[in-house]
């Protein structure tokens, strides 16, 4: 999902650029707003931006015969709302455009609307949505299909700024998506199934924190906690 | 089915779809050097291709020349992250087990009395 630097036409840069500061600036604010609020989950906050840190720098192989990473973004935006991810996703997408030279500064705005603002959001919204019929199955479907929805943007992104000279915009759309979109599947499912985990983990070890956060429902499920 | 057990199996699973994607991607993909490329450099050869007009009309501040420079990077990135990620687990579960400990015992007691106590109520 990265664009690599000087990557799309300077118009395109400052559009996607204005378009991701005020989720990054919002985002920001509300990284303070909970540090304040609720200091005990400092360290869970800790333990989203690592997964994030973590994740987006393996590469893993695809059905397609190339690679590509996952974001770790669907795992923050479960646990702190996505706002909150626009911020961490900024951190670690400057990290690797200034370092890895992976992404841009150019490109910030864009990569971070597609890997801090559109990801996060559609595994809050369908975390919302199917936690109310299952618990684990939402997990995993907010994780990977945000972990997809941020490589369609950045498909989608492309395709507004390189449309096809003879098919235009969806002529360009669906090359860009061939590119991503299934090389992404079994990375998504990966990381889904891995955000399943981790949270099972910090269930065990963070149970209060992630009621507090309503993650988990309060109280309620004690009964069902293996005995150790 | 156990905790232990389901965590298990999902790290199974794990292993099990990035092994199904190798193998798979070994049979569709290109052999050699450019096998496994990274779907990010795809897109941009793509655009290149597509629009051989457009110049990337800026260009990174540092770029890690060598392969090997840039994947031992992208290592210290995942170290890092997950370096956090165990301080911080770790930090939580001692705080979960301090927390765990505290109503064992009231204020007067000892540390000590109260876990002499937690035992004599086992026997």
């Amino acid at each position: 999902m990265h664009i690599a630097e000087g990557f799309l036409p300077p118009l395109h840069a400052a559009g996607w650029t204005l378009a991701a500061a005020p989720f990054v600036i919002h985002g920001g604010r509300a990284v303070a707003r909970e540090r304040r609020e609720r200091p005990e989950t400092t360290l869970l906050l800790g333990a989203a931006g690592a997964f994030t840190f973590l994740l987006s720098a393996i590469k893993l192989p695809s059905i397609t015969g190339s690679s590509s990473h996952p974001t770790g973004v669907g795992l923050g935006a479960v646990l702190f709302r996505p706002p909150v991810m626009a911020f961490l996703s900024t951190v670690v997408l400057l990290f690797q455009a200034l370092l890895l030279a992976h992404g841009g500064l150019t490109t910030l705005g864009a990569n971070v609307f597609s890997m801090g603002v559109a990801g996060p959001w559609t595994a809050y919204l369908v975390w919302c949505t199917v936690r109310r019929v299952n618990h684990t199955a939402a997990v995993f479907a907010a994780v990977a299909l945000a972990d997809l929805a941020t490589y369609a943007i950045t498909a989608t992104q492309l395709a507004l700024a390189f449309p096809d000279p003879a098919t235009g915009f969806t002529g360009a759309l669906a090359k860009f998506l061939a590119v991503f979109a299934v090389t992404q599947v079994p990375l998504a499912v990966v990381e889904g199934l891995l955000a399943v985990l981790v949270l099972r983990l910090l269930g065990d070890i963070a149970r209060p924190e992630l009621e507090r956060l309503d993650v988990l429902p309060a109280a309620a499920t004690r009964a069902t906690e293996a005995p150790r | 089915m156990s905790r232990r057990a389901v965590n298990g199996l999902l790290v199974l699973a794990i292993v099990a779809v990035v092994g199904l994607a190798l193998v798979l991607g070994a049979q569709r993909g290109e052999s050699g050097a450019d096998s496994y490329a990274g779907s990010d450099s795809q897109a941009m050869d793509l655009i290149e291709s597509a629009h051989p007009a457009y110049e990337a009309w800026f260009e990174p501040l540092f770029r890690p020349e060598s392969s090997q420079v840039e994947s031992g990077l992208f290592a210290l990135q995942a170290g890092l992250g997950g370096i956090t990620l165990g301080y911080v687990v770790g930090r939580i579960h001692e705080r979960r087990r301090r927390r765990a400990g505290e109503p064992a015992a009231t204020p007067s007691d000892s540390a000590v009395s109260g876990r002499s106590d937690s035992s004599a109520d086992r026997g």
